[in-house]
């Protein structure tokens, strides 16, 4: 076993348990699946800069090597910018639960239930 | 320069109409025609250069990459064209202002002619086909808002559609055409082309090019078996039709044609492909131009016909023939638009443009009458006109061109087309004008005020005035066909008399025969009623129903509607793409030398893998679910801490504090348990496909990460101290290397924040109120506010403002920066929130969260902006060392500025996120609000009052 292995296997794990969830039919957990997915992806974009440790990239007089930087920059947006999506997905879902009265992700459903709603609706008013 | 002005000119002048409607319309009409006079005015400055002989050209880099190139020349061809463009639309102009109507609304109209006029000024003076290109589609486009321009009626819309259809799909063709023109040219520089016609002719690729851009060419200029969307296009008002299908949009087929001769004419095919189509177009389109009742329609036709006779000239391939062209095109402008206004004027004057309803106009409408029957009698062909010499040349040429063969088929049939347009032009002048005056005009007519009638009469000078003195054209034919040809022209003179050629006996033929056909018109009628008539519009109509069927089938069949189908499917196929991939390369571990593990990794890892096994096992219990999740995000951070990533690892820190919350606020409103799906066999098939991506993944992972690589990061280590300024390379490729993109992910952190603020700020209303109302009886700790929790972290507000402050000052030198202390700062707000309520933490918020996205996205831009103050390219940065008193020297980057940006973005997304859902989650809060420590009692009138919820919830 290498720390290779360990990272490698991890990440098959996190995207393995992140396309299961996605292909939930609920909205939570196809939420935590994308996040599970995120997590796979980020660590796999920052283990193409390869695993070295004690080197972070921060120049230092003693210093002599240093790790790649650069897919450390990109994940770092990416991390930001996930929690973005993440954030947008929770609210549509939230606003999805709160008009229809269900978190189902298939459209038919929903569509259904939007329909009692506007029935209601135009009775209240 | 003067070149892309007189481009330009028109489309900038579209902007203006529809605001100057609003001081009337003789200033809105005024403005329009000010702009086209100025590039009409521009453009005759070219004219010296033009006719001693110069290309005036000018261009600039575009895209470099792909040949595209902002580039423009004029020759004796283009100066032709746009001259006819802008001289016309201005006639055009003023003849709208008299011709709409109070309720139409003008300044749009003369927004889409400018655009469109602009559109056509590009495709003559482009030099760069692929700009070219876009010229075009926007001549199509803005036609469409043309037709369509009266939206009211069906005709109109039906009309547009269909232009829109034909034409578009045939510049389509049009684009790969010359796509692939390009390419064997090895250049998109119309002059170099033009230069290489040789070469093009001789590649293997020729063909498909020619019949591609021939496609195009046809269907703009309505050539069989596209004429058919001309006449439906005639549902426009009159002077579109005067303008795009009588003078310019129609040509631009034949411009092309022309544009390309020395590059494409010549060849058996080209001879055959386009005179065959020409000549079918004149003599179809004559025929049933003769049978229209509407004045307008029969000209559409007749339009059709003459198009016709030009792309037929333009096949011979010959110079002489290109000469006929080009004076035919000069004619049939002058002749036709002013046909096209009278028909206007008739129709404006007498309420009706139907043949059987009209006749015997001379009386009532003198002035409008002898201008029509001068350009109909042109159009016919009669001497002493302009139309007749032109045609005669076109006689003449077509005498002489053998077709398959033989010899006589060619001219008999030119003779034909000729015969049925003296037939048509008789009819439309005879029956219209001439005659008795009849009493039972839907409208008594008369001549119609001057603005009207005056650009008929210009442009009816030309047609006598080259009619009698042919010479006067003689200079334009020559530079107009020497830019055809791209050659030396033969010698030749524009003459009213070349002695007894076959061409006069054509004529006469010709004439005699037409006039004996309009005497024997009922007979003529009955014949064309007796053959099979068969109605384009209906199979134009039947294909695009049998096109839209079949396309809203496949969409049912594919548009599921189920989120489960899209992302399998999508899955399966990144997975599949992968796995052909994988079995088609060397895999396996490399030679990399691999690194020791330690306990702590191995725990972590367990743990790690233990949590994902049990979010799949127990995903019904969802905060389960969520812990797990969190526990995964942890030990995600700690790996980024191992491998030499401290940055990523505060990052991912609070990134997890953040969402956590967020999901937690979330599940507290949503259903806390998850339905699982009956049947086992979905589960093992979703499953399947999970292992099998998780393997693949698993799989490139091991492989990249065990062989060696090499990096463009050393760039960004040496330059990083001396060129950003910072010793963090990681904060220093942010905000300096790459900060362009850092840029553009704020604004889309802050796009999804309001888009966020957009979804939940309306959730109060309607159904999802109600919804909240209705939850308002969960189960609640008895103290939603705890002291401690209260106390502990106001104290801790400050503290972790320091540390923000801490984090963000040292950013450029050591882990932290912008996005970390964002994150840091909105936590402890957010725990504010959490302590003491959303209404205590909303009351004393100072500043507005989307006032913060603003303010962030413009101090980075701003900041970027800043370096072209010193001549520098967008985001240059610059540091500097600072000496203050006691703090000592310290560097000072401008690039800091760029990271407060940073920072502001971020905290304002995070906090309007947030503070959002928490703003729906207290609508459901149980009432009354708990009695508890919402506040500590400092005062007395600092205690909340109970939130007046229930008076709310009443008033839905």
């Amino acid at each position: 076993m290498s720390m290779e292995f360990l990272l490698a296997s991890a990440i098959g794990t996190l995207t393995a348990a992140g396309v299961y969830m996605t292909l939930r039919a609920r909205t939570f957990p196809v939420i935590i699946g994308l996040a599970l997915l995120s997590y796979a992806v980020n660590l796999f974009l920052f283990a193409m800069g390869r695993l070295v440790v004690d080197k972070p990239p921060i120049i230092h007089p003693l210093a002599t090597t240093y790790t790649d930087p650069l897919p450390q920059a990109l994940v770092l947006t990416a991390i930001v910018i996930s929690f973005g999506m993440t954030a947008l997905i929770v609210v549509l879902a939230l606003r999805s639960f709160l008009e229809t009265g269900s978190d189902n992700v298939a459209m038919r459903e929903m569509n259904e239930g939007a329909n009692i709603e506007s029935r209601g609706g135009e009775a209240s008013r | 320069m003067k070149l892309a002005l007189i481009t330009l000119l028109p489309f900038l002048g579209a902007v203006f109409p529809v605001f100057s409607i609003r001081s009337g319309r003789n200033a809105c009409a005024s403005l329009a025609g000010a702009f086209t006079l100025a590039a009409l005015v521009l453009l005759l400055t070219e004219v010296p250069a033009v006719y001693r002989g110069e290309v005036p050209a000018w261009s600039v880099e575009w895209l470099a990459p792909v040949g595209l190139r902002f580039s423009f020349f004029v020759d004796g061809l283009g100066l032709f064209f746009a001259a006819l463009i802008l001289g016309i639309g201005l006639l055009i102009i003023l003849y709208a202002r008299f011709y709409l109507d109070r309720r139409d609304p003008m300044g749009v109209f003369y927004t889409y002619l400018l655009l469109f006029q602009g559109a056509m000024v590009g495709i003559a003076l482009s030099n760069n086909i692929l700009m070219m290109l876009v010229f075009w589609e926007l001549t199509s486009l803005s036609s469409f808002l043309l037709i369509g321009y009266w939206r009211h009626l069906p005709e109109a819309r039906q009309g547009a559609r269909m232009a829109l259809a034909v034409t578009g799909g045939g510049g389509l063709c049009l684009i790969a055409g010359m796509l692939i023109l390009g390419q064997i040219a090895g250049s998109y520089e119309l002059t170099e082309i033009l230069a290489r016609g040789e070469i093009i002719k001789a590649s293997p690729l020729y063909g498909p090019a020619l019949v591609l851009i021939l496609l195009g060419a046809f269907t703009k200029s309505a050539q069989f078996p596209f004429h058919f969307w001309l006449p439906h296009a005639m549902a426009a008002p009159t002077p579109v039709s005067a303008y795009l299908h009588s003078a310019t949009m129609v040509k631009a087929g034949v411009f092309l044609l022309a544009r390309l001769w020395p590059a494409l004419a010549g060849t058996d095919m080209w001879f055959l492909t386009v005179t065959s189509a020409g000549l079918v177009t004149m003599i179809v389109g004559a025929w049933i131009a003769i049978f229209k009742d509407d004045l307008k329609a029969l000209l559409a036709f007749s339009t059709v016909s003459h198009l016709g006779l030009m792309v037929m000239l333009l096949g011979f391939g010959t110079p002489m023939a290109a000469i006929a062209c080009a004076f035919h095109i000069l004619n049939h402008a002058t002749f036709k638009a002013p046909l096209f206004m009278s028909a206007g004027i008739v129709d404006h004057e007498a309420h009706t443009r139907d043949i059987r309803r009209l006749g015997g106009l001379m009386t009532l409408m003198p002035i409008t009458a002898t201008l029509a029957l001068v350009a109909a009698a042109s159009m016919a062909g009669i001497p002493l006109l302009n139309g007749f010499l032109s045609k005669e040349m076109m006689l003449e040429e077509a005498s002489h061109t053998a077709y398959a063969g033989t010899a006589w088929l060619v001219p008999a049939l030119a003779t034909l087309g000729a015969l049925l347009s003296v037939a048509y032009s008789a009819r439309f002048a005879i029956r219209t004008f001439l005659g008795p005056v009849r009493d039972d005009y839907p409208h008594h007519p008369h001549d119609p005020p001057f603005g009207m009638w005056l650009p008929v009469a210009v442009l009816v000078v030309p047609v006598v005035a080259i009619g009698l003195l042919p010479a006067i054209a003689e200079p334009v034919v020559i530079r107009t066909a020497t830019a055809i040809v791209g050659g030396p022209l033969p010698e030749f003179h524009l003459a009213l008399w070349h002695g007894l050629t076959p061409a006069l006996f054509m004529s006469l033929v010709a004439i005699a025969g037409g006039a004996a056909l309009f005497a024997a018109f009922d007979a003529a009628n009955s014949l064309r009623l007796s053959l099979p008539r068969p109605e384009a519009k209906r199979l134009f109509d039947r294909t695009i129903g049998a096109l839209v069927l079949a396309s809203r089938r496949f969409i049912d069949a594919s548009h599921a509607g189920s989120l489960q189908a899209y992302a399998g499917a999508t899955i399966v196929a990144v997975v599949t793409v992968g796995l052909v991939a994988f079995f088609d390369a060397p895999h396996g571990a490399g030679e990399r030398v691999p690194m020791a593990v330690n306990l702590p990794a191995v725990i972590a890892w367990a743990v790690l893998l233990g949590a994902a096994l049990a979010i799949v096992l127990r995903h019904a219990d969802r905060l389960l679910t969520l812990v797990l999740t969190s526990v995964i995000g942890l030990i995600v951070s700690l790996a980024f801490l191992q491998f030499s990533a401290p940055d990523l690892a505060l990052t991912q820190i609070s990134v997890e504090v953040v969402t956590t919350i967020l999901l937690l606020l979330a599940l507290n409103l949503l259903p806390k348990e998850t339905v699982l799906e009956k049947g086992l066999g979905v589960h093992l098939r979703d499953g399947a496909i999970a292992l099998v991506a998780g393997l693949g993944i698993a799989g490139i992972a091991y492989a990249v990460m065990t062989r060696d690589f090499t990096t463009i990061s050393d760039f960004h280590i040496a330059q990083s101290k001396p060129g950003g300024g910072g010793t963090n390379v990681v904060n220093v490729t942010l905000v300096d290397f790459r900060g362009f993109d850092t840029f553009g992910e704020i604004i889309v952190l802050g796009i999804a924040a309001l888009t966020i603020f957009a979804l939940l700020d309306n959730a109060l209303r309607g159904a999802a109120a109600r919804r909240l109302d209705a939850m308002r009886q969960g189960e609640e700790g008895k103290d939603a506010h705890p002291l401690i929790l209260v106390v502990a972290t106001r104290v801790l507000l400050p503290l972790a403002l320091t540390v923000a402050a801490y984090i963000f000052l040292r950013g450029h030198n050591q882990p932290g920066g912008g996005f970390i202390a964002g994150l840091i700062v909105a936590i402890a707000y957010i725990m504010q929130y959490i302590a003491s309520g959303y209404t205590f933490a909303a009351d004393r918020a100072r500043v507005d969260a989307q006032a913060m996205i603003g303010a962030g996205i413009i101090v980075a831009g701003l900041t970027g902006i800043g370096a072209w103050l010193f001549g520098a390219p967008f985001l240059t940065s610059t540091f500097g060392y600072v000496h203050l008193p006691v703090v000592g020297e310290f560097e000072l980057a401008s690039a800091m500025g760029f990271d407060t940006g940073v920072f502001l973005t971020v905290v304002g997304a995070v906090m309007l996120s947030l503070a959002q859902i928490s703003r729906v989650e207290q609508r459901a809060e149980r009432e009354p609000v708990p009695e508890g420590p919402m506040d500590i009692k400092l005062k007395p009138e600092e205690m909340p009052l109970p939130v007046p919820a229930a008076t709310e919830g009443a008033g839905e």
